[in-house]
């Protein structure tokens, strides 16, 4: 018998402390994958961002540091420029990377770094208790918008990938979803392909990976897959946004 | 014949395995892990055809398909 599938390489045995039913598994297992496949686990650094995904450098069985808040893409910069050779990461929640990270995530994009950004999408502040983030849909209920948001008050979402495909300087962006296996295997595509490019030395890759918070949304993990594919897939359409060298391609 | 192997304690009995086995033979079990959760399991290995659906929903890496 062989085995067609496996726990990856790149995640080590530590039991993951998210809640039951949370994507960030999911992902983490797909980032874990996509390093594995490319063989390049002994020169990875990742980063480590501020929120749930702050425990990230316990699962990467790979070379990890911890950003402040925000920050992440900043520190990969550093990273990255002093070592080249050096395949470089981030793992960014929305509360890190739309919220105080925006200006990083923005000018490290501006400056085409050559890093790879995994960022997670899941429309509210996930280990703080349920705080409304920056991408929380319009009506939707949280803690700190219990009657639903309110875009007259608290304006609209930031929808990351559409703002960052007008800035000249990032190479490729895609939105893909984690709510059923085609879109999981999707994502894993996007998630290797960003990696792939940094490889290849074509620049900033962002892929905005959509996820669930059963917990914090108030629902059994099943529904929330749901929820997310009624509610946050027509909201923010999966999709390439750019891609610089298909661009190219086509010319 | 393909065969899936659950890492029980390391379940946290989240159900989505569940929803995605096309042949629904993955069940939660109504004993308890260590950590306290109703762990996933196979009812009926013989009916399993190794598409590993469950573990590519598994947000804990809990499952191993052979086939």
């Amino acid at each position: 018998m062989a085995t067609v599938f496996s726990k990856p390489e790149a995640l080590t045995d530590a039991p993951l402390h998210y809640c039951p039913g949370c994507t960030h598994g999911i992902i983490h297992r797909l980032v874990a994958e996509a390093i594995d496949e490319l063989g390049v686990r002994g020169r990875t650094i990742g980063v480590a961002s501020v929120g749930c995904s702050v425990f990230t450098y316990n699962y990467f069985n790979c070379d990890m540091v911890q950003a402040a808040h925000g920050r992440a893409p900043a520190v990969a910069t550093g990273v990255k420029r002093s070592d080249p050779n050096n395949i470089v990461f981030t793992y960014q929640g929305d509360g890190d990377l739309a919220a105080i990270g925006t200006a990083e995530t923005v000018h490290s994009a501006a400056r085409g770094e050559n890093i790879t950004v995994i960022f997670v999408n899941n429309a509210i502040y996930g280990m703080t208790g349920g705080q409304m983030a920056p991408t929380t849909l319009p009506g939707q209920v949280t803690q700190t918008s219990p009657y639903g948001r309110d875009v007259n008050t608290v304006g609209y979402p930031v929808k990351v990938c559409e703002m960052l495909s007008k800035v000249d300087g990032a190479t490729y962006l895609e939105r893909v979803a984690v709510n059923n296996v085609k879109n999981v295997r999707a994502a894993k595509a996007a998630i290797k392909k960003a990696f792939q490019n940094q490889i290849e030395g074509k620049g900033f890759s962002l892929i905005e990976v959509l996820s669930t918070c059963p917990t914090n949304w108030g629902m059994t993990p099943d529904k929330a897959l749901g929820w997310l594919e009624e509610n946050m897939i027509p909201y923010y359409p999966l999709g390439v946004y750019k891609d610089k060298y298909a661009e190219s391609e086509v010319k | 014949m393909a065969k899936v192997t659950f890492d029980e304690n390391l379940c946290k009995g989240c159900g989505l395995c569940v929803g995605a086995c096309p042949k629904k033979i993955v069940k939660l079990k109504t004993e308890i892990n260590i950590k306290g959760y109703h762990p996933a399991h196979v009812e009926d290995q013989s009916a399993c055809i190794g598409c590993a659906f469950c573990a590519t929903m598994c947000p804990d890496c809990v499952i191993t398909v052979e086939k």
